[in-house]
Parts: structure tokens; C-alpha cells; sequence
């Protein structure tokens, strides 16, 4: 490279952007409401940007979970214009800033307050499905060897920060709060694709279950939500050919 | 009503250093871990590069020379048997990890891969090692994943969005801690033979930083508000490649795989400021290089303000296979494709070197080595020393998971032989009148605003370059802040998921950290590491090779007053030389 291009400057224009927020506190509504509130912000920023400029300049009982703000944590998976995403990975920009952005949180799991649902459940599913390294025999002295191509096989499930965007995007999941959902059988997933784990048989038998994944019914919502990019129904429907073949 | 919990040992904090903690004292006493978030939130998951450890797997290597690049790395603040410790351990540490099941990237034959990064080199400086085990750049997710798998795998008992916001001590040993639950706004009193202090950092004093808003030292600022002193907390590490405006980290991997920093003319700057490792130099050195290219005149931008971390040589598929993670930061957050274009970087506030004093095994002291019983502390929160005056990339991964297992197990081993102490009488009285203040006081004061100017003031006035003057305005700035502090009213005043009062709770720990950190680096009239001192140059080893040690004084009208003191530098085998790279 001889010469550097400077970047294009950053978008500096501030625009008033409206959130209509799905709000309730249990301690005084009786159901939810919405509310609109008016932030002046840049194109470029974050809906989290948004959001804290609210509670911290002008109403401080908005009610929302945040933590790395870039997308790796998963604290802030919320419905954002109808659709899951992490509040930290969308921008302004990208939902148009002319018409007002919806914010409410996420389905199927119990409302708490604002944007905040009971996430036990969903970690419950999760815990269920053996979510851990299972290795039979000695444990070598040193590394256990994988080739890049096994290591390759498993590598998109790999990649899930558990924010729920996909579990509770699923209408399956919405109408029956007994199925694992998406999340739970990805990080399965995870572990029955990895060539050093022995207990893919026992995951199997677990999701084998009637409310395990033949109540995947392909919509491919889990995949559109994810922030992360996993190809969720893939996994989902590698996992149900490993049950009808017994192999991974 | 408050609620009383006993367990044998209480860890505070769910990132990598605390659950690698309850994995060992888990498994033999009765253990609990309380986390603000949930533990797969915790910031050890945006670790991005890699963990160093002479495996040796691609290339020769050996600990002894990681131990020598830690020190000096350093700038010889390191206290030196504690580095030897920790590059001994890495490499069971890395083993353990991939025993565990962490998907490390793998060498062709099979085994854990390893890639070069700043200040890591062959034979004492000779040349850039291949020593960082990574998995793509989501080492710390696939750390952070791993370790919460083994906990769940070994039943370890979790309280989620419990806020620990005391300690509590008997007769000088530490006896339990408060918290304040998210949900419920109740207080719980957790009392304990042994707690574990794994809070992370404290980053949210800066306005640019790649720590998340949960960084807010809570766990040292409730280890001061103790009396116990907390070490060398002016210095503060600089990543060097945050994305430019916006402080999220760009992994220095992205160097380790051949990436150059360049200034407005195309120019790889390093070249003139580290000639042996150019753009892999310590993270201190170069982000004072670029500090200073665009100070003078060299940045980038239309207001020249950033330099550029460019890619573009690189083959697509290797940015794809080993840094799949910041090209598509650089995507969605700049929309920029680093395949096609340099990505605009500028450094951004990352790590603490300084914290609350351990000794090796993670024993916290409340002086220059009297041991404060019943208290461990290990991570981001702990100051050993193994990072001095500047840390390695990839070290703070290796911290967590060495200073981790061995804070567990010397919690473990402490508990198994205390006797249980009686908690201090109505212990949950000061979290109690520290939130109703919250709720009820007149002054109208907002915390966001408060906020706000803190981190202004520490950009402008204690980041890369300091001086008498900047750090004396910021010592101003603090101090009035603090007084406006006093009179903070939250809007919410419900019980349940109150994070209204819980982030005014934490500007307090913010300000009080802030200050400790301007008072000791006003006082270190030399620069060393990541503390640079325009006004005093060069590194002063006659007088300011030792280790600052703050103490938070109250007098006879109760005003607080910070006091300073010293302690040598532990040195075994490697005599202080000119750092160069």
C-alpha cells in the first residue's frame, strides 16, 4: 500500500429518534403500555446508545440488561421492530430513522419488568442437555489431538453467547414452555459434533424426547435472529438426522 | 428482610478467575458464587486473542523465556517470582483448558495452535514467538463458555444478579460479604470462612474503553472502603487497536497474524519506535506511539485522529479461519470490510495492572506482606504482581486461569481448618443506608451527569500522557464530583430490578478507584510502563522501582485522606535493563 485513503467521516448529524417502548413494572401496572420517548442521537449509534441516553438523561426507571455493549455477552437480546436482536449490534442507521423504533422484550419467557424477562427458564433448558464435555477413558498427559476438520465440524455451535435471541423467537417455543428450544440444541449440538466427546448417545436419547427437536418446525426464525450467525435450523436438523442415522 | 446464607466459601464474581476458583473449592466444600450478571455475561468474554504458554507446539520455547517477556514487559515492576510462577503453570493451565473441552484451533497435526503477540519473544527479545494458544479470536468466550460448562457439569451453586456491595470482617478476617439482589432489591448477609474477591476491573472510569458498563470495581472499591490497600493502581493499560470513536477491542492477534499499524501517509509507523518487533511491540509502547504520530500531525480522518490497523495483505481466508470476530465488528460497527480497506484505530482504556495485593497464593494482604485472613483475590481485581508496570496480551487469560485455580485452592484449604467467625453486628447497615440515601436524598443530583464528567476528565487528564498539571485537574475534578456524589437522588425508587440505584451504587466505586488512581500517579514522578509522565521522562529505577501501596485514612473529622506508601519489587534472577524492542 503506498498512499492511505482517509475513511470516510463518521455520519456527525444528530437526528431525533423516537423509541416506543414496551414498559411494566409489577410493582405499579397492572399490565404493560407503551411509551414514546424522543433522544437525539447519531445514525451510527447503537439502540443501547439510545437507550442509556434515556435512562441517564431523562427517565431513570427504564429497566434493561446490558453489559459488553459489542455483542458478546448476550445481556441485551430484546424485539427490536419485530424482530430479537441484541440491542448492541443494531444501529440506528439500519432500522430507518424516520418512523418510530419499537423496543420490547423478548417472547416466551416471563415479563419481570421493561425490557427484562425471567431468564431461569431458558438456562434451565440449557443445563439439561448435558452441556459440558463428556470423555470416557484416561486422560492423556498432554493436549487430545483433533485434526483442523474435526475441529471445523463443530464449529458454528460454537460461537453461541446464550442471549436467547432464537429461543424466543420460535413459535414452538412461544405455545409450549416444556421444549428445549433452538439455544439448548445448538450447544448440544455443540458437543455431539466434537470428536472428543463420547456422549453424543446420551444427548441423543435426551433430545429424543417429545419435547425435544422433532418439535422443530424448520421456520428458520432461530436462524434469522441470532447475532451470532450460527446456522441454527442446520444444527437443529443435524442433530435429528444423528437420531434417525445414530451417527455423528 | 435480610436474608442469611452460610456457605465455607462465598466467590464474588463469575468470569474466568471465579469460576476457575469454584471448580477447585467447589468440588470439596460447600461453595457458592454470586455474580452481578449471569457468568456467561461476564467481561472474560470478550478476551478475544489467545494464552500464552510455552507449549512449544510450533516452534522452540520454553517458560523461562516467557518469564523473562513478562518482566520486562513490565518494565520491571514485576515482582519476579510470581511471573515465574505463572509462566510455569501456563502450560497445565492451557492442558487443563483443552482437558475441559475448550475448542482450541489446531496445528495441522492435530495439536493446540499457537500464534505470535505483542512482547512475546524467542531467547529474551531475539524475535516474535509463536507462544498464544487461541480458538479463532473467541479465546476468552471459548474460556469463559468452557469453565461455565464444568461448573454446570459439577453442580456448582450460582446466585445470578446478586450485587456484592460489602465485605465484612471480624477481628481482621474477612467473615462474609452483602449483596443486594436484582430482582427482589432484598439484601442477603453470605456468610463465609473464606471469600474470594474475582470482580474484574475497572474500566468505566475512562470514557473510551473496551470494558464492559458492568467493569465498575466494585470488588476493589469495597476492599478500600475496608482500610486494605489497594497496589500500583496508576497504572492502567491502553490497548492500542480500539475501533477508532468507539473503544471496542480489535484484537493485537491481528498483528500476531501479520497486521501493520499505519499513519495518514501510508507509513508503518512502528518501524521507527520498536525496530526489532515493529507493530508487535508492548501495548504501553505503542500506544504512545500513536498517540504521538497524531499529535503530530500524522493521524488520519478528517481531523486526524486515528491511525489505521489495515489487513487488507492478507488473505480473506485467513481473517475468516483466525479473526472472524473483529472483521465483523469492523463490519457492523464502521461498515468498514477490513478485507478491503484499513480498519481506524485509536487505543482505548483495557486493563488494570493494579488492584487489591495478593501474595502468590492469591492471599490478600492488608500491608506490605501481612496476610489478611480469610481473603483471596484473584484476576483483573488482584495485583500479585505479575503484570507490573504494563501487562502482555494473552497474560490476563493465563491470570485468571493460574491465580483462579490457585485462589480456590487456597480458599479451600483455609476453609477446611477456620472456624466459623460471627459476622459484625446489623452487617447489612451500610448497603442499607447507602441505597435509602439513594432513594431519599433532596440533592437532585443525577449519577448518569456525574457520570459522564468523571470519564471526561479521566480521558482528558490521566490516560497515555500525564502530567503534575492534567493529573491535578483531574484530582479537582474527582474531588468535586465527589461532593456532588454526596447528594445523588434515583428516579426508580421500586425494589425490583432497580438497576437505577445499582449504577448510582457503583459511580461511587467508580470515583472512589478514580481517585486512588490519580493520587498514586501524581505521586510517581518517573514514567514506567503504562504510566507516562510528561514531565519526568525516563524511568527513575533509584527511586521508583517499588510498588506504590494506597490506604484510605480517615481522620478525627472523618474526612478521608489517601496515603502512600511503598514496597519493594520482588527481584530473583533478572536485573532491571533499558526496555527495547
Amino acid at each position: 500500500m503506498t498512499q492511505t485513503l482517509p475513511a470516510p467521516p463518521p455520519a456527525t448529524l444528530r437526528h431525533s429518534v423516537t423509541l416506543r417502548i414496551r414498559r411494566f413494572n409489577p410493582e405499579q401496572d397492572s399490565e404493560p403500555y407503551w411509551h414514546d420517548y424522543v433522544v437525539e442521537a447519531l445514525p451510527t449509534d447503537r439502540v443501547l446508545d439510545a437507550l442509556n441516553k434515556i435512562k441517564w438523561e431523562q427517565d431513570g426507571t427504564l429497566t434493561y440488561r446490558r453489559s459488553c455493549g459489542h455483542g458478546i455477552c448476550g445481556s441485551d437480546a430484546m424485539r427490536i421492530n419485530g424482530r430479537n436482536r441484541l440491542a448492541c449490534k443494531t444501529l440506528l442507521k439500519d432500522l430507518g430513522m424516520g418512523s418510530a423504533i419499537v423496543v420490547e422484550a423478548i417472547k416466551g419467557l416471563p415479563l419481570e419488568k421493561d425490557l427484562v424477562v425471567d431468564m431461569e427458564p431458558f438456562f434451565a433448558a440449557f443445563r439439561d442437555v448435558k452441556p459440558f464435555l463428556v470423555a470416557d477413558g484416561a486422560e492423556p498427559t498432554r493436549e487430545r489431538r483433533q485434526s483442523q476438520a474435526e475441529r471445523q465440524r463443530f464449529d458454528d455451535t460454537t460461537k453461541c453467547v446464550l442471549c436467547a435471541a432464537c429461543t424466543t423467537s420460535c413459535p414452538v417455543f412461544w405455545n409450549d414452555d416444556q421444549y428445549f428450544g433452538p439455544a439448548a440444541i445448538v450447544n448440544a449440538h455443540r458437543f455431539i459434533f466434537d470428536s472428543r466427546d463420547d456422549g453424543a448417545a446420551l444427548r441423543l436419547d435426551i433430545l429424543n424426547d417429545k419435547e425435544g427437536v422433532w418439535r422443530c418446525r424448520t421456520t428458520f426464525n432461530c436462524t434469522d435472529a441470532c447475532p451470532r450467525g450460527i446456522e441454527v435450523t442446520k444444527a437443529i436438523q443435524e442433530v435429528k438426522r444423528a437420531l434417525i442415522t445414530r451417527r455423528v | 428482610m435480610t436474608q442469611v446464607h452460610r456457605h465455607d466459601v462465598v466467590i464474588v464474581g463469575a468470569g474466568g478467575a471465579g469460576m476457575r476458583a469454584a471448580l477447585e473449592s467447589g468440588k470439596r466444600l460447600r461453595t457458592a458464587v454470586l455474580t452481578k450478571l449471569y457468568p456467561t455475561r461476564s467481561h472474560t468474554g470478550a478476551a478475544q486473542g489467545g494464552m500464552c504458554a510455552a507449549l512449544a507446539n510450533v516452534e522452540e520455547d520454553n517458560w523461562e523465556w516467557h518469564t523473562f517477556d513478562t518482566i520486562k514487559g513490565g518494565d520491571y515492576l514485576v515482582d519476579q517470582d510470581a511471573a515465574e510462577v505463572m509462566a510455569r503453570e501456563a502450560i497445565d493451565a492451557v492442558l487443563d483448558l483443552e482437558k475441559m473441552g475448550l475448542p482450541f484451533s489446531r496445528t495441522p497435526d492435530g495439536r493446540i495452535d499457537q500464534r505470535r503477540f505483542g512482547g512475546h519473544t524467542r531467547n529474551h527479545g531475539e524475535a516474535a514467538v509463536r507462544r498464544a494458544c487461541y480458538a479463532a479470536d473467541r479465546t476468552g468466550h471459548m474460556i469463559l463458555q468452557t469453565l461455565y460448562q464444568q461448573c454446570v457439569k459439577h453442580d456448582i451453586e450460582f446466585y445470578n444478579e446478586f450485587y456484592v456491595l460489602d465485605l465484612l470482617m471480624t477481628d481482621g478476617a474477612a467473615s462474609g460479604v452483602v449483596a443486594y439482589e436484582l430482582a427482589t432489591g432484598e439484601l442477603h448477609v453470605f456468610q463465609a470462612k473464606s471469600v474470594v474477591l474475582a470482580t474484574g476491573g475497572f474500566g468505566r472510569v475512562f470514557k473510551t474503553t473496551s470494558n464492559a458498563l458492568s467493569l465498575t470495581g466494585d470488588g476493589m472499591g469495597i476492599v478500600w472502603r475496608q482500610g486494605l490497600p489497594l497496589e500500583d493502581m496508576e497504572f492502567y493499560q491502553f490497548h492500542p487497536t480500539g475501533l477508532a470513536g468507539l473503544g471496542i477491542l480489535l484484537t493485537e492477534g491481528a498483528r500476531g497474524e501479520g497486521g501493520i499499524l499505519r499513519n495518514a501517509s501510508g507509513e508503518r509507523f512502528m518501524e521507527r519506535y520498536a525496530p526489532t518487533i515493529k507493530d508487535l511491540a508492548p501495548r504501553d509502547m505503542v500506544s504512545r506511539a500513536i498517540y504521538t504520530e497524531v499529535r503530530q500531525g500524522r493521524g488520519c480522518g478528517p481531523n486526524q485522529d486515528y491511525v489505521l490497523l489495515d489487513l487488507t495483505h492478507l488473505p480473506p481466508e485467513q481473517l475468516e479461519a483466525k479473526l472472524p470476530d473483529i472483521t465483523e465488528f469492523s463490519r457492523t460497527y464502521l461498515g468498514i470490510d477490513p478485507i478491503d480497506e484499513p480498519v481506524p484505530i485509536y487505543p482505548t482504556a483495557h486493563y488494570a495492572m493494579g488492584g487489591v495485593p495478593t501474595d502468590v497464593h492469591a492471599r490478600v494482604l492488608r500491608g506490605n506482606d501481612t496476610v489478611v485472613p480469610g481473603l483471596f483475590a484473584a484476576g483483573e481485581v488482584a495485583c500479585v504482581s505479575v503484570h507490573g508496570a504494563n501487562r502482555l496480551g494473552t497474560n490476563s487469560l493465563l491470570d485468571i486461569n493460574v491465580f483462579g485455580r490457585r485462589a480456590g485452592v487456597s480458599a479451600a484449604e483455609y476453609a477446611s481448618s477456620a472456624t466459623d467467625l460471627e459476622v459484625p453486628p446489623d452487617p447489612e447497615a451500610t448497603v442499607r443506608a447507602l441505597i435509602e440515601r439513594m432513594f431519599h436524598g433532596e440533592g437532585g443530583e443525577r449519577a448518569g451527569a456525574i457520570r459522564a464528567e468523571l470519564q471526561q476528565t479521566m480521558d482528558d487528564n490521566a490516560s497515555v500522557y500525564r502530567t503534575e498539571a492534567t493529573l491535578k485537574q483531574a484530582e479537582v475534578d474527582i474531588a468535586d464530583l465527589k461532593r456532588r456524589y454526596a447528594n445523588v437522588t434515583v428516579q426508580d425508587k421500586g425494589k425490583r430490578y432497580n438497576t437505577d440505584v445499582l449504577e448510582a451504587v457503583e459511580l461511587g466505586f467508580l470515583l472512589d478507584l478514580a481517585e486512588v488512581l490519580v493520587v498514586s500517579a501524581r505521586a510517581r514522578n518517573e514514567s514506567r510502563g503504562g504510566h507516562f509522565r510528561e514531565d519526568y521522562t525516563t524511568r527513575d529505577d533509584v527511586n521508583f522501582m517499588r510498588h506504590t501501596m494506597a490506604y484510605r485514612h480517615l481522620d478525627a473529622e472523618g474526612r478521608q485522606e489517601i496515603r502512600l506508601d511503598y514496597k519493594p519489587v520482588t527481584v530473583t534472577r533478572y536485573q532491571p535493563m533499558e526496555r527495547k524492542y
